[in-house]
């Protein structure tokens, strides 16, 4: 490996630097919740937690169901005591008849209904989601499930999901790109703070393109896989930075990295891949009949767990490492506050490994897919 | 399950959607292709060293052993040339010898010849000379024995004796 010995001490220092912080910024940040217009009242035992929070117990769970949902600002943390909420405000880009552009300081952090050309939104508490609203902001809810009935407008908002995105791509543009000239500078040795990425980038050859994919195609496919797995990297290590960002454990992210795999793999499928699923070689025809609707699950079960894996991970890793970091403050006492400490610490570590992990197995498997689309057919009658 | 497709977001996936294609765009145009271009033009050219490094050694062993041979033919032509040189300075010292030799016994030969013919010519002179001396004396002796008749007498009667004799 190229990294040098001070590069890595640095990058270890600078995580365990951050540590604390994820562990005692996040209980001053503090939920964005206020009173809102709850038509039925207490119908869901989700509905305790929108209720105004009186105890720590109750407003640390409130605080990490919200974290983990996107918003349409960002806050780093709010004074309880004054409501007073530091952060800043992002853009919300509505279109409905024709764009509705303004700045969700308009909301007041949820508590205002804002006005736009004649028309009034007002943000959810359940869902941190915008609805179209009369003058007043009333919200009426489905009494069955319990979601609002209100008109949603498509909502094109750069809400904190999407700045985290952007500030993640403008960073890896930076970063690689600076990397690429790097090279050219110093006679085809990377040098700067993009050489610690390089060994990084011929394990993703070396190791996951090149061996699932096959020396022939592999060359296609690099781009994709290194995007997204430096992608999935950035995001995961930022939702472990103290800014309380979520995006990796949003199914909307993953749906979306998800469906272009999917996409990838299908679209560049060659003519073995598809007579593998429709018309499987090698078995008797009655059961290739049987066989080609279950192969044809598969193609989209395989993005689908792709989506759900991911997901899963980061949503429940922030779940868990918040709660223990709430635990503290819940226990106050000495013994009970210091080993949530010490299990919250812990468990940072671990959601360390978790995020390489989680980007390794969505490229890893992206991979094998990719693999699996482009296969040549040289075992006849030897498969399955 | 409901609850998971509620969170689905319009909004945020066209943003995401958005984002991420032209992220992927992006990067392969600015980075993943210089990245990859240039990794692989390294690792050809640590490949390519690797392959002209043991050429290189090959060669050299190649070189080595001609070396190695060259020495030896040189070598092997030093000593067939000492030897040559050797057998050579023997020939012409013989040759030098039997020359001398021819050379000396012709000497010798010659000495020999001229010191017989001086010899006999020595003899030839002594001879002249002691003929000579002896008819002086004869010379003298008849003088004086012809000096009185007796003696003549005496003398001529032996004379005439020894040719009886005869």
């Amino acid at each position: 490996m190229v990294i040098s010995n001070k590069a890595l001490r640095f990058i270890i220092a600078t995580f365990v630097i951050c540590l604390p912080f994820i562990s005692m910024a996040n209980p001053e940040k503090d939920t964005t919740i206020v009173q809102t217009v709850v038509a039925h009242e207490g119908a869901e035992a989700s509905h305790e937690a929108h209720a105004e929070p009186t105890d720590v117990k109750s407003k640390v769970k409130a605080f990490i169901k919200h974290h983990v949902l996107d918003s349409h600002e960002f806050s780093f943390f709010q004074d309880d005591e004054t409501g007073v909420h530091y952060g800043f405000s992002l853009p919300i880009i509505i279109y409905d008849n024709g764009f509705q552009i303004f700045s969700s300081s308009k909301f007041e952090h949820g508590e205002a209904v804002a006005e736009s050309n004649g028309n009034f939104y007002k943000i959810n508490h359940h869902d941190g989601k915008i609805y179209k609203t009369d003058a007043a902001g009333t919200i009426t809810e489905d009494e069955k499930s319990g979601h609002p009935t209100n008109v949603r407008p498509l909502d094109l908002s750069i809400t904190k999901s999407v700045l985290s995105i952007l500030i993640a791509a403008v960073l890896m543009f930076f970063i690689f790109t600076g990397l690429a000239k790097s090279y050219a500078k110093n006679n085809g040795i990377a040098s700067g703070a993009g050489r610690i990425f390089e060994p990084v980038v011929l394990f993703i050859r070396d190791e996951i393109a090149i061996p699932n994919i096959g020396e022939k195609h592999y060359k296609k496919y690099m781009s994709y896989l290194l995007t997204i797995f430096f992608f999935i990297l950035f995001l995961n290590i930022f939702g472990l930075m103290p800014f309380g960002i979520n995006v990796t454990g949003n199914l909307t992210i993953t749906f979306s990295l998800a469906i272009l795999t999917f996409l990838i793999t299908n679209l560049t499928a060659n003519k073995n891949y598809w007579g593998h699923i429709f018309w499987m070689p090698g078995v008797p025809k009655p059961m290739r009949i049987v066989l080609a609707p279950i192969e044809l699950l598969g193609v989209v079960i395989k993005p689908f767990s792709l989506m759900i894996r991911l997901y899963a991970n980061i949503f429940a890793g922030h779940i868990v490492l918040m709660s223990i970091i709430g635990l503290m403050f819940i226990f106050k006492s000495w013994i009970g506050s210091s080993l949530s400490f010490g299990l919250s610490f812990a468990l940072s570590i671990l959601e360390i490994l978790v995020a390489f992990l989680q980007a390794y197995i969505f490229t890893l498997l992206s991979a094998l897919y990719f693999g699996m689309a482009v296969e040549e057919h040289h075992h006849e009658e030897a498969h399955h | 399950m409901e609850k998971l497709i509620n969170q689905f977001e319009l909004g945020l996936f066209f943003w995401q959607v958005l984002i991420f294609i032209g992220l992927i765009f992006l990067l392969k145009k600015f980075a993943w292709k210089p990245i990859l271009d240039a990794v692989n033009d390294r690792e050809e050219g640590i490949k390519n060293a690797l392959l002209s490094a043991e050429n290189a050694r090959k060669e050299m062993q190649n070189l080595q052993a001609d070396n190695q041979r060259i020495l030896q033919e040189a070598r092997l032509e030093r000593d067939n040339m000492l030897k040559d040189a050797r057998e050579m300075k023997d020939k012409m010292v013989d040759d030098a010898k039997t020359e001398a030799q021819a050379q000396g016994q012709k000497m010798i030969d010659q000495a020999k010849a001229a010191i017989e013919s001086e010899k006999n010519a020595a003899m030839a002179e002594l001879k002249l000379q002691v003929s000579t001396l002896s008819l002086s004396i004869a010379e003298k002796l008849l003088k004086e024995e012809l000096s009185n008749k007796e003696a003549q007498t005496k003398l001529v009667e032996k004379l005439l004796g020894d040719v009886k004799l005869n």
